[in-house]
């Protein structure tokens, strides 16, 4: 532990989280319109190509976005690591971050070669610039605890999904010839369950207790899960690489092992909710509790799927999975953390700048109401996704609504926070 | 023996405890239960960052040669609390337990990410520096 890392200086400048917060909505609104103009052909397959470009736009441009900047800010507090030359780096993350994302979008939804390549580059940069920086702040941070060591093995998933991803771009705008389906299998579960997943773990064993006063997460579990979630993944990883009958038995095992791992995790999360010392209606809570109810049922989907064939071969299947995690799951837990972050930091810098007292405490600045409408759309949206996936006319079409809905309520929520930040900054 | 970290974290636990009742107190808009509440809770807070500031920074700071390091931002973000604390007790005051309501979120956030990085780094490093930790421990406990 050196003094050198410790300064314990918080906060880089405001401009730093906020672009990639105010830009990552407009992904969602973005992704809930290509729904919305593709219709039912998005849902005739997972391999669709609207269903494609419009996964990425949220993957990419929201989760991605939100994660890495939220990164940026959270590393000096969690880790007490000093992102160097924050707003250079911001810049040279965001912006390419932002126009890759436009362009793979873009290029799977119409199936443009084209706009595919030039996505590459793009997203290799960001990615690139911003994998080195979380790295070395890591590296030197002066906090060894299990978020850190969580978000260590997270990044080292990051890599492997980037480094896929940017792989099967390249075979679909024909620079590579890649066997994808191994491939694409390898991309989604490193994406899913290793960046995302020990992400979501790795800051919920400090923010679960810090800000919902529950008990702490057991030992055990800070200690065993995130290693056995990484090892899992890359014993199944290597399934594809063994003759059969041995990869079958090893994909099984480990995927089983999987779906055991975060079902626990989600399990032991909602218990410690149950037990929290802090009773007020909490909105946070509210989006952290439906994120872990839906990564339950995607867990007992998946069980189910390795019970019944029919199902598993089923176009629901992996539709309704996917929207149960990345709908359900993530984005609840992200647009959770969000409303937080977005009202603390306003309320943070604004205090800094305005006489004492005269800053909006983090109720003015995001109110829960608004919130909480947010987040009944939000909730409504997952059964209609679930029903759009069973029956794509005319579901489609409700779940896009609700999406593009619960997007703009989003949007609004924190363009509205933003401008109180501005209003105010410009009369101290 | 008694590290810093566990006699120090032990008071922040304790403090999350007087802050949740008076939380949920003002949230039921119980006025005398929420004013009892804060009053103890606040009391709490002033007594374990008075220990801080009075004792352990200090010693901290003698130790490093220095007071410009990690304590001077945790000086800082102590009086960043007490205007809320003081901001808080004016909205009990005022019967706005709204107001309240949000300020208390708003200290909720600051007083977490403090005491974190209390727990996580400056404590630790206390302990390591620190050659007579019970002799430190003694001294806070004989604050009044």
């Amino acid at each position: 532990m050196s003094m050198a890392g410790l300064s314990l200086k918080q906060a880089p400048p405001i401009s730093v989280p906020f672009r990639f917060i105010l830009s990552a909505p407009l992904f969602l609104l973005l992704a809930a319109l290509a729904l919305l103009a593709a219709g039912p052909d998005a849902l005739e397959s997972r391999w669709s190509q609207p269903l494609l470009g419009i996964t990425h736009l949220i993957t990419l441009g929201y989760m991605s976005m939100v994660m890495s900047g939220a990164m940026l800010q959270l590393l000096p507090v969690l880790a007490g690591a000093q992102v160097p030359q924050p707003s250079l780096v911001a810049w040279i993350i965001h912006l390419p971050l932002f126009a890759g994302t436009l362009l793979l979008g873009g290029g799977l939804y119409f199936f443009a070669a084209a706009l595919v390549t030039l996505a590459i580059p793009l997203l290799a940069c960001a990615f690139a610039v911003f994998f080195a920086i979380a790295i070395y702040c890591l590296a030197r941070a002066p906090a060894r605890n299990a978020s850190t060591h969580a978000m260590l093995l997270a990044l080292a998933a990051l890599s492997l999904t980037v480094g896929l991803g940017l792989s099967l771009a390249a075979g679909v705008a024909g620079l590579l010839y890649l066997p994808m389906l191994p491939l694409v299998a390898l991309h989604v579960g490193w994406g899913l369950l290793g960046w995302t997943t020990l992400l979501v773990i790795g800051v919920a064993y400090q923010v679960v207790p810090m800000f919902q006063l529950t008990p702490p997460y057991p030992a055990t579990v800070t200690r065993w899960l995130g290693g056995t979630l990484f090892v899992l993944l890359l014993a199944w990883s290597c399934h594809l690489l063994l003759p059969e009958p041995a990869a079958g038995i090893l994909a099984i095992a480990a995927s089983c092992g999987l779906a055991a791992c975060i079902a626990a995790f989600a399990v032991i999360t909602l218990y410690l909710q149950q037990k929290r010392r802090r009773k007020v209606p909490d909105i946070t809570m509210q989006f952290w509790r439906t994120g872990l109810f839906s990564l339950l049922a995607a867990a007992m989907l998946w069980f189910a799927g390795q019970a019944s064939a029919a199902l598993a071969d089923s176009t629901f299947y992996a539709l309704a999975l996917g929207m149960l995690f990345i709908i359900g799951f993530v984005l609840s837990v992200i647009h959770g953390m969000l409303y937080k972050i977005t009202s603390f930091l306003i309320w943070f810098h604004l205090q800094g700048k305005l006489p004492p007292g005269k800053a909006p405490h983090m109720k003015n600045i995001i109110p829960d109401q608004a919130a909480r409408w947010h987040w009944r759309i939000h909730l409504a949206s997952l059964p209609l996704c679930i029903a759009s996936a069973m029956w794509p006319m005319p579901w489609v079409y409700v779940a896009g609504c609700a999406l593009l809905l619960g997007g703009i309520l989003l949007l609004a929520n924190l363009y509205r926070a933003w401008n109180i930040y501005l209003r105010a900054a410009a009369l101290a | 023996m008694q590290t810093i970290t566990e006699y120090l974290s032990a008071e922040h636990r304790h403090c999350d405890d007087l802050f949740a009742d008076a939380e949920a107190a003002a949230a039921a808009d119980d006025l005398d239960a929420a004013q009892a509440g804060f009053a103890a809770f606040h009391q709490g807070m002033e007594h374990h960052l008075s220990r801080e500031e009075n004792v352990m920074f200090p010693a901290f700071e003698h130790a490093m040669g220095s007071s410009m390091g990690p304590t001077s931002v945790m000086r800082m973000e102590h009086e960043q609390m007490r205007e809320l604390f003081a901001e808080m007790q004016a909205a009990l005051d005022a019967k706005d337990t709204s107001t309240y309501a949000g300020l208390a979120e708003t200290l909720l956030v600051l007083m977490q990410q403090h005491n974190f990085k209390e727990e996580q780094m400056l404590y630790q490093m206390a302990d390591r520096t620190l050659g007579d930790r019970e002799e430190i421990i003694r001294q806070m406990e004989a604050l009044p």
